[in-house]
């Protein structure tokens, strides 16, 4: 009788091991993600590629940063993608982690008679006068400086901004509140500020402000580089944080990228404006993508972290075409490192 | 024979028996249909005041009339928005209005036959457009249109007479509080002119006839017999355009600079309650959020006083005409 209970046992716990090994092995066809808009084009290239490879859904809602962790807190979707990253104490609190997904330039762009792409140099500081609307004219002395060889209008000066939260506005009031602690004081950084400057104008999207810039003369603002390259908007040099001048390219942005500590940042907490390093572009910015570090099923945030890792294998050239700059391989080597030893599976 | 004494009486019976069942159930059926909109409506209200409660509980009344809205700090107030809006549908209907009784007055008394049916289906079919077509159209042509000519011309003429001078004033750049105004009045004029062309239209043959047959002329016929015998529906007509001016969220979006500072001038960057919504939902959460629900809860407000105003006026015109019958 003993032998046979213990057969009964032993017989249920194989029974309860194979089941559950069957329940791991079935196949995870549908994942779903929400958040940052900054990203979502490029998310959603990668899922359509990725479907057609693996037969997986990527199903990525493009809700905006704020959402996008609410929603992953709340479990309603497996993964959320943020352009601004979570605290490590957040983190924590919510058993979440976080890794760079994918990283991109914004640039300012300038309509003033005769300014070409490339043409004009600015500050952060000076950057930051200008959006508090403590620079009013193009001919402020200020930016003669800065361009001693170009002829400024007399032209008074109309700030452009997006008119609808952002993860753009975000990364670009971050980095003119590193350079500019008035600016940090009076305006601060998120999705959506308080712009000062008088008669500001909101434009929605990359493209409502790309339009604006375009048709306003004297108007200056900020959008993504794809945008500025498409519509031929000219946009300036800038000065980085080692004094040197930088055009945006695509080699400027991974240049910032780069130079970012990753590895010392618990989290890869970093955000990658205003980075050291002769040849960095200042207001480069990276979205993170967040999920559970304990999930209720395991399986689904493996099949994320299977899209995730694929994206930075094979997505690279996909990311370049929409000018995103891809994560760098040394770094994909430490988030796959994370994942090992942060998440249960 | 019994059928033949029988049988029609039944039926009859019978019929007026389902009758009466089949009153019933149109009688409950209606009355839950009706039920359901005052249930929706509580329902709204009662959410949008649930939601917007921390806002009133951290601001007071503060929230009405202070004009900064700065989220980052999480400062809010509706002045901004609230004289947007206002201003807005102001300029609207000093706009439509005119426009829209010399349309309707010109099909129903001066439009020769042929012209009144396309005319006439030609305002019914603006009044379908889509409003982000508005939107579209106010900022790729009319905006650039109107900063380069019109909007100096008005500066420079209106903006020195003293008094309403400061309002003409403002950057160059087409995208503003009056240009918003402008693109609402193309969009409510269909509405406007349509009720009131039905209006002019049901005015009794007799009553102009008579008026012409004793020398009046077509002015004095509009003036004197068409404009007092339809009053309480043209009143209702513009109601109907300053609803829609009132709540319009794409076209205004587009056309109204998005710019959440307090300026004098009507050619200033501005924003309104609906357009502030729109642009900063995705992205609001806790204070921010309950900010936002309160700024719709005073759109419902102001659409409330609007209506109850018009209705007011309306009581009053039948109490006057009542009192002149007897």
């Amino acid at each position: 009788m003993k032998l046979n209970k213990k057969l009964i046992t032993s017989a249920m716990i194989a029974a309860a091991a194979a089941f559950s090994i069957s329940a791991q092995a079935e196949e995870v066809t549908k994942i779903t993600g929400a958040g940052s808009s900054f990203a979502y084009p490029i998310i959603s290239k990668w899922a359509t590629a990725y479907n057609k490879e693996k037969g997986v859904e990527v199903n990525y809602q493009s809700v905006g940063s704020g959402a996008g962790i609410k929603q992953v807190i709340a479990k309603t979707v497996n993964f959320g993608a943020s352009d601004a990253p979570l605290s490590v104490e957040d983190l924590e609190k919510n058993g979440l982690t976080q890794w760079p997904l994918i990283m991109g330039g914004i640039v300012v762009v300038a309509n003033i008679p005769g300014n070409k792409q490339g043409e004009m140099t600015i500050t952060g500081p000076v950057l930051a006068d200008i959006m508090m609307g403590k620079i009013t004219k193009w001919n402020d002395e200020a930016l003669a400086k800065l361009n001693p060889s170009m002829k400024l209008p007399d032209m008074v000066i109309t700030v452009v901004h997006r008119s609808d939260a952002s993860g753009t506005t975000a990364i670009f009031t971050n980095y003119l509140a590193k350079v500019s602690p008035e600016w940090k004081e009076k305006v601060g950084e998120g999705t959506t500020v308080n712009w000062l400057s008088k008669g500001n104008l909101g434009g929605k999207g990359n493209e409502g402000v790309a339009s604006y810039t375009d048709r306003i003369k004297g108007s200056i603002g900020y959008v993504e580089y794809a945008y500025a390259l498409q519509n031929k908007l000219p946009y300036m040099d800038m000065m980085n944080s080692a004094g040197k001048r930088v055009a945006p390219t695509m080699k400027s942005f991974g240049a910032a990228a780069s130079h970012a500590d990753w590895k010392g940042t618990p989290g890869f907490r970093v955000v990658l404006t205003n980075q050291s390093g002769d040849d960095s572009w200042p207001i480069t910015g990276s979205t993170f993508a967040i999920v559970h570090t304990n999930p209720e099923k395991p399986a689904e945030v493996k099949a994320v972290l299977d899209f995730f890792k694929w994206s930075m294998a094979n997505g690279q050239a996909a990311a370049e075409e929409l000018h995103y700059i891809p994560i760098p391989a040394d770094v994909a080597q430490m988030i796959e490192a994370s994942w090992a030893e942060k998440i249960k599976m | 024979m019994i059928t033949l004494e029988n049988g029609p009486a039944k039926l009859a019976k019978r019929a007026q028996n389902s009758g009466v069942l089949g009153d019933k159930v149109f009688r409950g059926t209606a009355f839950f249909f009706a039920a359901m909109v005052l249930a929706v409506l509580f329902g709204i209200m009662l959410l949008l005041l649930k939601e917007a409660w921390p806002t009133f509980a951290h601001f007071g009344f503060g929230f009405f009339y202070h004009s900064e809205w700065d989220v980052v700090n999480e400062k809010f107030g509706a002045l901004v928005p609230i004289v947007g809006t206002l201003v807005t549908s102001l300029v609207a209907i000093v706009i439509g209005v005119p426009v829209s009784f010399g349309i309707a007055i010109f099909i129903t008394l001066m439009a020769p036959n042929w012209m009144k049916r396309p005319v006439g289906i030609a305002i019914e079919l603006l009044a379908a457009v889509p409003s982000i077509i508005y939107g579209m159209w106010g900022l790729f042509y009319f905006a650039p249109w109107f900063a380069n000519t019109m909007q100096p011309l008005m500066t420079d003429t209106l903006g020195n007479v003293p008094l309403i001078g400061p309002f003409f004033q403002g950057p160059p750049i087409g995208v503003s509080i009056f240009t918003a105004g402008v693109v609402l009045a193309i969009m409510i004029i269909p509405f406007i002119a349509s009720v009131m062309r039905d209006m002019f239209e049901v005015v009794p043959t007799e009553l102009k006839e008579s008026a012409y047959a004793m020398g009046s002329t077509t002015w004095e016929v509009v003036w004197k017999v068409i404009l007092p015998y339809t009053k309480a529906g043209v009143i209702g007509g513009i109601m109907l355009g300053l609803g829609r001016a009132l709540g319009e969220t794409m076209a205004v979006a587009f056309v109204v600079g998005n710019s959440l500072e307090l300026n004098t001038g009507l050619f200033y960057p501005g924003a309104t309650i609906a357009s502030t919504m729109a642009n900063e939902f995705n992205e609001a959460s806790g204070l921010h959020m309950s900010s936002l629900i309160a700024l719709a809860l005073i759109l419902f407000i102001i659409t409330f006083i609007v209506l109850s105003i018009a209705k007011w006026f309306l009581l009053r015109l039948e109490k006057v005409q009542e009192g002149s019958k007897t």
